[in-house]
């Protein structure tokens, strides 16, 4: 038990073994009356028929999980407090109880100050209105007077650099320009307290540099903030502190930067490593079968982190089995939206005889964008377009993760692609501009 | 800034099973005004005919009634003729069902905002069942030619005419509150509506006059409170005859007493919303 003598008064937010509990059964989106009346009248029946046995069927009829398993955390005013942790590892929901959208199951928290939420962009925004009219709608959704939007208003079309299309309806804006807009009336929220919840996720790059700039501000005002995300560059860059949730409790509290690499390293599940000891069990045939598979950094250094910037080799250890006939390995490398980034192959004619073979192949650094992985390998005997004598689906999983380089300047959002080449651009001064050439052209417009 | 606003979530401690926390909706009361404004501008942006459709249902539904029971139906000859006193309870029974209607459906038109932001979510029923009252007052500028044709005088009655109208917006949005939570948790309950408001409609004093009942069973007519509301706001048109004071007695009480329950079972029921929608 704290000593609350010692905790009084320092604290913006404190969660007390905040645990939150959904039933998977209720939490159906067309659960009906009907069904509701025939389990109360089936029950009772189940009841006597089942005796005292009926209590463990009726548990796993109405499986529930436990979204959060008591998590209790102080937050000093003015700090950036980072949560993450992988989908559903109950981050969205503790921030939905901070924020009273919904109720937790056991514990209680306290928070000191105004609270404003920003969990979804533009939450409250109606397509049919006008720029204008969704400033004072969503303004007032999140809690703000209308007096202080009016003092705001110039400050937030400033920001979101909507001031031509303001009196046009939000339907016709482009989806950044909605998500600035709708960012701009948030930040401009003056409460003691801010919850966010990945919306930085969203946008343009330039914007997400502005939108960061402006939780930095925030804080730089005494203000606390929470600040859910994905995006462990931002955590790193922009929190005081950073806790990691995992499978609903907290697991990791510190230094961001301690506790995101940290996170690397224990929490995201990964098989980068395969070993079958007992050649019977592992998979494969009479003519191969695998021993076992990994991922590792080229040089052997650390087995932990694969970075964009690491060189990785893949290395497959198997048995040939069959003396007299030659083997070709595919390997074919899936990112997360199950595209193939390259396949590559093995086809010098594996005619070894039988024993414990090693293939390995590197993949060079700067080359995968951060993101998950998986590794199939096809092996083919007398050359590939024959019938495949192996075809392990899911050898390995890895995970590429992100770090800061030059490769993406100030940038710390979303960098798209399939891969990222590290390529040499060049910019150069063609001709200087010509003096007045701009004059000419204004003077040319017709009246 | 108040920087003494401290929340507790996930106890109930410091607060009564009886409190409504009127305080912290009455520090809302701007988003109040703001979902009502967004409710009547969406909706008389996007419909052709805009403010004839709030006139145009009321009128036609009156018009067809005068034209096929306006003979049947025995009006008392202190009331209203049948053609004005049809439409005058269309008038009242629109406002009703309309807001009835909204409200029971407002939570789950919102879900996105009551699954995204808190605010109190009484608002959201609360703002359903109000933004009717404009189609009311539309509704309303209609029933002048009306008076003028029969030469009705308005009397002193007149000024009564919030009275009614302000119950009847009362009771829908007690009945709103109570199908609206409902609605949350059942989706067949969106189906009940519709059934609910049709039999409302034939049970209540809208078509007929209350004189089919009989006097004694009328006091316990009244306890559906869409009597005392259709009677007194004819009444209030008409300004003559004695007001029908112990109908709208029974009703105001029975309408309140929707309302209350209708808010104490919303407040049990809020704070599970967001799970459920």
């Amino acid at each position: 038990m704290p000593t609350s003598s010692e905790a009084g008064g320092q604290f913006a937010i404190r969660c007390e073994g905040i645990a939150k509990r959904y039933r998977i059964g209720r939490r159906e989106r067309y659960r009906t009356l009907r069904d509701s009346i025939a389990e109360m009248a089936v029950s009772p029946i189940r009841r006597m028929r089942f005796g005292r046995n009926s209590g463990a069927g009726s548990a796993e009829k109405n499986p529930e999980i436990w979204a959060l398993k008591g998590v209790s955390l102080e937050v000093r005013p003015g700090e950036i407090l980072g949560v993450i942790g992988r989908n559903g590892s109950g981050k969205s929901t503790l921030l939905k109880i901070l924020s009273r959208i919904t109720r937790p199951t056991r514990g209680r928290a306290e928070l000191r100050g105004r609270v404003g939420s920003l969990l979804e962009v533009g939450a409250g925004f109606h397509p049919e209105l006008t720029g204008r009219a969704n400033i004072y709608l969503n303004g007032a959704v999140l809690g703000m007077s209308r007096h202080e939007i009016e003092r705001k208003f110039d400050e937030i079309v400033d920001f979101a650099e909507c001031g031509p299309m303001l009196d046009t309806p939000i339907k016709r804006y482009s989806s950044g320009m909605y998500v600035r807009l709708a960012f701009a009336v948030a930040a401009h929220m003056e409460t003691e307290i801010l919850l966010v919840d990945e919306v930085l996720a969203v946008g343009d790059a330039a914007f997400q540099k502005k939108c960061l700039g402006k939780i930095g501000d925030t804080a730089h005002q005494g203000r606390t903030v929470i600040f859910v995300s994905h995006n462990l560059l931002a955590v790193d860059s922009l929190c005081t502190r950073a806790i990691c949730l995992h499978d609903g409790e907290l697991v990791l509290e510190g230094d961001p930067g301690a506790v995101t690499s940290q996170y690397l390293k224990e929490w995201l599940p990964t098989f980068k490593e395969v070993i079958y000891d007992d050649i019977r069990t592992a998979p494969g045939n009479d003519i191969v079968r695998l021993r076992g598979a990994r991922v590792r950094t080229h040089d052997h250094s650390s087995n932990d982190w694969l970075t964009v910037r690491t060189p990785l080799a893949i290395e497959i250890e198997y048995w040939k089995l069959a003396e007299q006939t030659s083997l070709d390995l595919v390997a074919q490398i899936f990112n997360e939206h199950g595209i193939i980034v390259f396949t590559t192959a093995e086809l010098r004619k594996i005619s070894a005889p039988a024993g414990l073979l090693r293939s390995a192949f590197s993949i060079p650094a700067d080359f995968l964008n951060s993101g998950s992985y998986k590794v199939q390998l096809l092996i083919f005997q007398g050359g590939i377009g024959n019938s495949d004598v192996a075809d392990w689906d899911n050898l390995l999983t890895f995970e590429i993760h992100d770090v800061a380089s030059d490769l993406r300047g100030d940038y710390h959002g979303h960098w798209p692609g399939a891969v990222r080449p590290h390529l040499e651009w060049n910019t150069e001064l063609i001709d200087s501009l010509p003096a007045g050439a701009l004059d000419i052209q204004t003077n040319e417009m017709p009246l | 800034m108040d920087v003494e606003t401290t929340t507790i979530v996930g106890s109930q401690e410091g607060r009564s099973t009886w409190s409504l926390q009127l305080r912290e909706l009455w520090r809302y009361r701007e988003l109040l005004y703001f979902l009502i404004w967004r409710d009547i501008k969406v909706r008389y942006q996007q419909t052709i005919l805009g403010v004839a459709w709030t006139v145009i249902q009321p009128l036609a539904i009156a018009l067809s009634l005068t034209l096929f029971l306006g003979r049947a139906v025995h009006v008392p000859p202190e009331s209203l003729p049948y053609p004005i006193f049809a439409y005058a309870s269309m008038l009242i029974w629109q406002l009703f069902a309309q807001a009835l209607i909204n409200s029971s459906n407002s939570l789950l038109d919102n879900e996105r905002l009551i699954t995204k932001v808190y605010f109190p979510r009484l608002l959201v029923p609360l703002s359903a069942a109000l933004c009717t009252l404009l189609d009311f007052a539309i509704g309303a500028v209609i029933l002048i030619p009306y008076l003028i044709h029969y030469r009705i005088a308005p009397g002193a009655s007149m000024l009564l005419l919030p009275l009614p109208v302000f119950l009847a917006v009362l009771l829908a949005s007690g009945v709103g509150l109570w199908l609206g939570s409902l609605n949350v948790r059942y989706r067949d309950v969106r189906y009940t509506i519709a059934f609910i408001v049709q039999f409302w409609f034939l049970a209540s004093p809208i078509a007929y006059p209350v004189t089919v009942v009989p006097e004694k069973w009328r006091a316990l007519y009244a306890l559906n409170p869409m009597v005392g509301v259709a009677e007194g706001f004819r009444w209030t048109l008409r300004g003559s005859g004695a007001a029908p004071v112990r109908l709208i007695a029974v009703s105001t009480v029975a309408a309140l007493l929707a309302f209350v329950s209708g808010l104490y079972y919303f407040r049990r029921m809020e704070e599970t919303f967001a799970d459920f929608i």
